[in-house]
């Protein structure tokens, strides 16, 4: 089961807007197992989704590009592979659950035909064949009366039902891996909890590596196996879930999880936040990213970049930490 | 949906009635008396009267309004002062010429404007999309009936491929449709352009992408559906305005068609006809918007039906 489905080496993606090139995401690295669920958090601008849309290959290129590194799945390197393999691996191998579901379906077309599309295409599965899978699909994540919700369009359902069709489109082929951005972001806390159960469970199921992202640390520490924080377009720490949240090392993460309200928490305690924002991932051209923001700023965090090192089992990048 | 197409036929009875009151007030309250048009000058006061009375027209407005209506319940649009024939009559050898004009303007329209915006679209800021949108401008600075004094100089006069003046063939039609096809296709294809790239830009067309469709299937399939329902409407509103518009071509390349004989009879004062041509043309205009409606139902589900 250590079979290594997705392994991303030092990517690098640039955004090229007008005469500036901002650097969104640089040097990022990570690998998923087979049936593995990595998390990944940061504040919005960080660089998750332009990392997730890259391994999709969706990114809008220009303006964004990529700079350099690799992204390998099953070994082979999807930034290689021409549009038709990549349009080929999309869906079946690789599918994505995107942050809006209520504007992510199609307006004009029923959930029957945005879900069987997928095995017309995929599996070759002539039109009626493929709608009764799609029921299944529908009744696979608990929506009530599938045959009834194919002739139904997306306006008609709620966000969080919307959430589950897209949940069946992106399961639909069992992929090896889905990538979920923000997919409760959108949602209420209890529709929330419900589409998190949901995804577990089927995660299980079909034994699909998950990739999750999200700026809640809570719900990924829920949800995922390891973690990767990621600061300004960098990954900051890189670990197994229990050790990145029990013995956060980088003092972005530190902020991070204080800045998580406790429901026990005295009224008179003032919730503490991480000060500033997140700087343009241009403006800071030497020296630790998070300078600007940190209280344990040093001479050194100000003229060179940590690296990112190993430290206990996981990887951290702060000079404070060495 | 029924329901709803029903519904909007119902609707498009109170604006008939409406257009009849306009075209009927137009016509009464015009300068010009059709009395002496009918008598000729120097007739007696007896006579005149007479006259007035056998068309009713010494009666008041609103009895002769609900005169004129009762008739045109019944199909009656009067009779035509100068040839003495049922208006309706006239009008039925007539309409079909403009008809056919019209409709193969529309898809011609449709078939350029269609494809052109889209591809426009897919390819934005190439050598295409530069080429296209600068042909649609001249396209909307070219009036229609000098493009149509073009083609017929060109394609009739030099090249002889048609004929130059009507001879009621289907081949002399084609020149004018291509004239209105053209004009309305350069205004149409950057709506449809515009509209394109609005619906490019959406999530559910990434979604499209990320489920692994052809990008022929993304692009026609999931985007074309939901560009084409802001022009559903725009090419209703063309459809009636091609038909009125045909007025001008008509003469150019004399065409007997119901432009023509709105223009001939307005020279000649021949009042019902031009009440009736213009009853019909008001009429097409208001079917081709219930008809777009219709048809925006039918692409957007989201229209609420009933």
């Amino acid at each position: 089961m250590n079979e290594v489905i997705l392994e991303v080496n030092n990517l690098g993606i640039d955004f090229c807007i007008e005469d500036r090139v901002i650097p969104a995401v640089d040097g990022v690295g990570f690998s998923l197992l087979k049936g593995e669920t990595l998390g990944i958090v940061g504040e919005s601008g960080c660089g998750k989704s332009v990392t997730a849309l890259s391994i999709m290959r969706l990114l809008q290129m220009p303006p964004a590009r990529i700079s350099k590194g690799e992204i390998l799945f099953k070994g082979e390197n999807l930034l290689r592979k021409s549009d038709e393999e990549m349009r080929r691996i999309r869906g079946r191998d690789i599918s994505m659950i995107f942050q809006e579901p209520m504007t992510s379906l199609n307006p004009v077309f029923t959930i029957g035909q945005q879900i069987s599309e997928i095995f017309m295409q995929h599996q070759d599965l002539p039109k009626k064949e493929a709608l009764s899978r799609s029921a299944e699909m529908l009744r696979m994540v608990r929506i009530p009366m599938p045959e009834k919700a194919l002739k139904q369009y997306p306006h008609q359902l709620s966000g969080g039902m919307r959430q589950r069709v897209m949940i069946a489109m992106a399961l639909a082929c069992q992929p090896e891996l889905v990538i979920a951005d923000e997919p409760t972001t959108a949602l209420d806390v209890t529709v929330e909890a419900q589409i998190l159960d949901l995804i577990h469970e089927l995660k299980d199921r079909i034994n699909t590596a998950v990739i999750f992202i999200s700026h809640d640390l809570g719900i990924v520490a829920e949800v995922a196996d390891r973690v990767a924080v990621m600061y300004s377009g960098r990954i900051v720490e890189y670990g197994a879930v229990c050790t990145v949240f029990n013995e956060p090392k980088h003092p972005y993460t530190k902020g991070l999880l204080d800045a998580i309200p406790d429901i026990g928490m005295s009224r008179n305690k003032r919730l503490r936040e991480i000060r500033g924002v997140v700087p343009y991932p241009d403006e800071i051209k030497n020296g630790c990213r998070f300078k600007t923001r940190c209280d344990y700023v040093r001479n050194k965090c100000i003229s060179k970049e940590p690296p990112l090192l190993q430290l206990g089992t996981g990887l951290v990048r702060c000079w404070n930490c060495l | 949906m029924l329901k709803y197409i029903a519904k909007r036929i119902i609707l498009m009875i109170p604006v008939l009635i409406l257009m009849t009151l306009i075209v009927f007030a137009i016509f009464y309250f015009a300068p010009g008396d059709p009395v002496s048009r009918i008598a000729g000058p120097n007739v007696t006061q007896e006579v005149y009267e007479s006259i007035q009375r056998k068309y009713g027209l010494d009666q008041p407005f609103i009895v002769q309004y609900h005169r004129f209506i009762r008739s045109v319940a019944e199909g009656d649009l009067g009779i035509s002062i100068l040839q003495h024939r049922p208006v309706i009559e006239m009008i039925k050898e007539r309409l079909p010429v403009t008809l056919q004009i019209g409709l193969l303007g529309f898809v011609i329209t449709f078939v350029i404007a269609v494809p052109a915006g889209v591809i426009a679209a897919v390819k934005k800021n190439t050598a295409f999309d530069y080429l296209c949108m600068s042909g649609t401008l001249l396209g909307i600075a070219i009036p229609t009936f000098w493009l149509g004094m073009l083609l017929l100089y060109v394609f009739a006069y030099k090249l002889r491929w048609f004929p130059i003046s009507g001879d009621g063939s289907l081949r002399q039609l084609i020149l004018p449709g291509f004239a209105i096809g053209l004009t309305n296709a350069a205004i149409t294809a950057r709506m449809v352009r515009s509209s394109m790239l609005d619906v490019l830009k959406q999530d559910y067309v990434r979604t499209a992408r990320s489920k692994g469709l052809y990008e022929k299937a993304v692009v026609y399939r999931h985007a074309l559906k939901n560009a084409l329902i802001p022009i559903i409407t725009l090419m209703g509103l063309r459809l009636g305005w091609i038909l009125g518009g045909s007025v001008a071509l008509e003469i150019i390349f004399s065409i007997p068609g119901l432009g023509r004989l709105m223009v001939d009879s307005i020279l000649s004062r021949d009042f019902p006809v031009v009440q009736g041509a213009m009853m019909v043309l008001t009429s097409s205009i208001i079917l081709a918007n219930v008809l777009a409606d219709i048809l925006y139902a039918v692409v957007d589900p989201r229209i609420k039906y009933g």
